[in-house]
């Protein structure tokens, strides 16, 4: 059997290559910006404010240096990173963001967003401890109010339910397409590799135009449906089967992935925020728009809510549903929450679905290439 | 591959020796080296000696299975296998019914609970640095003016051990040079460096809920200091097994024979 890559996936290789300058264009056009760094912030709310929502950089280990000029060493790299991206203007979309939403979804992020926003106006949105009870709602409807306000003024514009309902019918339409995507990998072999299906939704962050983002998947999901029907795929069947979780792992620091796959296993779902988290749930369209939008938001299943069980549900449930052989939990140094939760998520998983689980903690950095590989030999060889 | 002799090898390229094992499925050979500077040849020779002790050529060994750090220079492995695998199927023939293996190496630290046949279901390995390893040691025998195997034996009086308060290897040095300088005697010093590795090790084991009985294999194991230490820290019976420090190159040599058995290629 050959083993082979999706054509399609061409688009999204360009994809970022591509968005700062589009991003240029779209400035010089007028458009409003606004940057983000994480799944708390509800971006339907940019969207009807009219403004271009971005992703920014934080996932490189090459500014990791400049950011610990500034900031402790013993910080997590995806902090470090995004503050030297900041600091040294060597992330365009840094630099064209007219606003930049943080959120205080840990207190290193908490308090580097105090220091970044000496460069750039910065809104920090406040985020509740957990998302269960109707206090941790109320708060956080607020919050999203406010956020909704300031864009107002910002840009001088009014966000009207109307605009709001818009934006949430677009990018659940999206959520949708993602997850049909995404049950491609269900398949032995699979046809997409998880490196791929990380490269896809990374882009989706820099391609700007919804509905050209949208034909591009759609052109790959009839791609795999061929596929899967001749049997190709981008790893052997047979592969064993790995469910990453965990912090975000985007492009760049992408390294683990990477291994599991040198090492013959098919990474076939990423359930962390480089991956599906933003896409497993959608914005309730018969709701209230503002408190729908917040609801969808607040339910983000992320180590900084305590507790934090709608996690373990969705891992063990993804886990069953893509028939994975085992979890792999990807932790950044100094990320406590993670790092903590690792050890309930394991918990859980040998109770109640039974499979192997394997913690990795690591950085950016290449250093531990080798042992992270032996790890996940020995993990790959415990299943058989 | 041409299946001439019914004997497998195993080989176990550590950082600091080599260990060779011949099995014909009722019999092992074992051979242990110092790595040296080019562990390839020195695995190659061994083999070729090994080989030689049983009436045949090493063209004849039916498969040869390699792990430890080393294993992905040698290139006429018929596989390479981790270390962690190796070291639980290994310390299970060597103890059978073993329930936790905790192997101290020279470049690291695991621990891994097996089931009766020695297989993983789970284990840890220690992070980046040298602290808790055999590398260790060594950097603090030396700082003690003495060889590891002195320290090995100095070390069984049973002295009282004085607190050791880093294990970073570079820190630890200057801290028991600072120990020195203050005169304090050599034994309490290396009963102290035993008893902090044997702490850490046991917090890492402590993760996947070590089962017993607990074996301990790898070089460290033969000093009778860390067999104690780890005993009392870990609260629970520690074994060594003879050949301990063969565990990886034996689990290799019995995963060949495995596969031999099951008739692959
Ligand atoms: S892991 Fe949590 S804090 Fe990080 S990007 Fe995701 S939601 Fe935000
Ligand atoms: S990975 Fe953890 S420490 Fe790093 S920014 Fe996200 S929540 Fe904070």
């Amino acid at each position: 059997m050959t083993l082979s890559r999706a054509q399609a996936m061409a688009h999204f290789d360009m994809a970022i290559p591509h968005a700062a300058t589009s991003l240029k264009q779209l400035k010089d056009d007028g458009a409003k910006v606004v940057g983000f760094y994480c799944m708390f912030a509800p971006q339907e709310v940019a969207l009807a404010a009219g403004a271009q929502p971005v992703a920014l950089c934080a996932t490189k280990e090459e500014p990791i240096a400049d950011g610990e000029k500034t900031l402790p060493r013993n910080f997590c790299p995806l902090i470090k990173s995004s503050y030297g991206f900041a600091v040294t203007d060597k992330c365009p979309f840094f630099l064209h963001s007219d606003l930049i939403v943080g959120e205080t979804t840990c207190d290193g992020k908490k308090k580097m967003f105090e220091l970044m926003a000496r460069i750039k106006p910065l809104h920090v949105m406040k985020l509740p401890q957990g998302y269960s009870t109707e206090a941790d709602k109320a708060y956080w409807l607020s919050a999203v109010l406010e956020l909704k306000e300031l864009l107002e003024t910002t840009f001088g514009v009014a966000i009207t339910d109307g605009k709001l309902s818009a934006a949430i019918r677009e990018l659940n339409e999206e959520r949708l397409l993602i997850q049909e995507l995404a049950d491609y990998m269900k398949n032995d072999p699979v046809p997409l590799s998880g490196q791929d299906m990380l490269k896809l939704l990374w882009a989706r962050n820099f391609v700007f135009d919804r509905s050209e983002f949208g034909a591009q998947v759609r052109e790959l999901i009839g791609e795999l449906k061929e596929r899967v029907a001749k049997g190709e795929g981008a790893l052997p069947k047979g592969a064993k089967r790995i469910v990453v979780t965990g912090v975000p792992t985007g492009i760049g620091a992408e390294k683990v992935l990477k291994i599991i796959e040198e090492c013959g296993a098919a990474v076939v779902y990423i359930e962390n925020c480089a991956g599906m988290k933003q896409f497993v749930s959608l914005v309730d369209e018969g709701k209230p728009v503002l408190e729908a939008i917040a609801e969808k938001y607040l339910g983000t299943h992320c180590s900084c809510m305590s507790p934090n069980p709608r996690r373990m549900e969705l891992v063990a449930e993804v886990a069953r549903d893509w028939r994975a052989d085992g979890v792999v939990d990807i932790v950044w140094q100094g990320c406590h929450t993670y790092n903590v939760e690792s050890r309930v998520l394991k918990d859980y998983l040998s109770s109640n679905v039974n499979l192997p689980y394997l913690h990795i903690e690591t950085d950016y950095s290449l250093g531990d290439v080798e042992q992270i590989r032996t790890r996940v030999q020995a993990f790959l060889e415990m299943m058989g | 591959m041409e299946r001439k002799t019914g004997i497998v090898a195993g080989i176990d390229a550590g950082s600091t020796a080599i260990k060779v094992t011949l099995y014909d499925g009722t019999l092992t050979e074992n051979m242990i080296e110092p790595a040296g500077w080019n562990g390839r040849e020195v695995a190659a020779g061994m083999l070729a000696r090994a080989a030689s002790r049983r009436g045949v050529r090493v063209e004849e060994i039916a498969r040869i299975y390699g792990t430890g750090y080393g294993r992905v220079g040698l290139v006429f492995l018929t596989k390479a296998v981790t270390e962690i695998t190796c070291h639980a199927r290994g310390a299970a023939f060597l103890a059978p019914g073993v329930g936790t293996v905790i192997d101290i190496g020279g470049q690291d630290v695991k621990a891994i609970r097996v089931d009766g046949s020695g297989r993983v279901l789970d284990f840890i390995m220690n992070d980046k640095c040298a602290a808790g390893t055999g590398r260790f040691l060594q950097v603090m025998a030396g700082a003690l003016g003495m060889d590891l195997a002195t320290m090995a034996s100095l070390s069984a009086v049973g002295a009282e051990a004085c607190p050791i308060n880093t294990m970073c290897t570079v820190f630890a040095e200057s801290e028991v040079i600072g120990l020195l300088n203050r005169g304090t005697p050599r034994e309490t010093i290396i009963a102290g460096l035993y008893k902090s590795i044997a702490s850490r090790v046991a917090a890492m084991t402590a993760r996947i809920t070590p089962c017993q009985p607990v074996v301990l294999t790898g070089g460290v194991a033969l000093h009778p200091s860390m067999h104690k230490a780890l005993e009392s820290e870990l609260k629970l019976p520690v074994t060594v097994p003879g050949q301990a420090v063969f565990a990886g190159s034996v689990g290799a040599a019995l995963l060949a024979w495995d596969d031999l058995q099951r008739g692959g290629e």
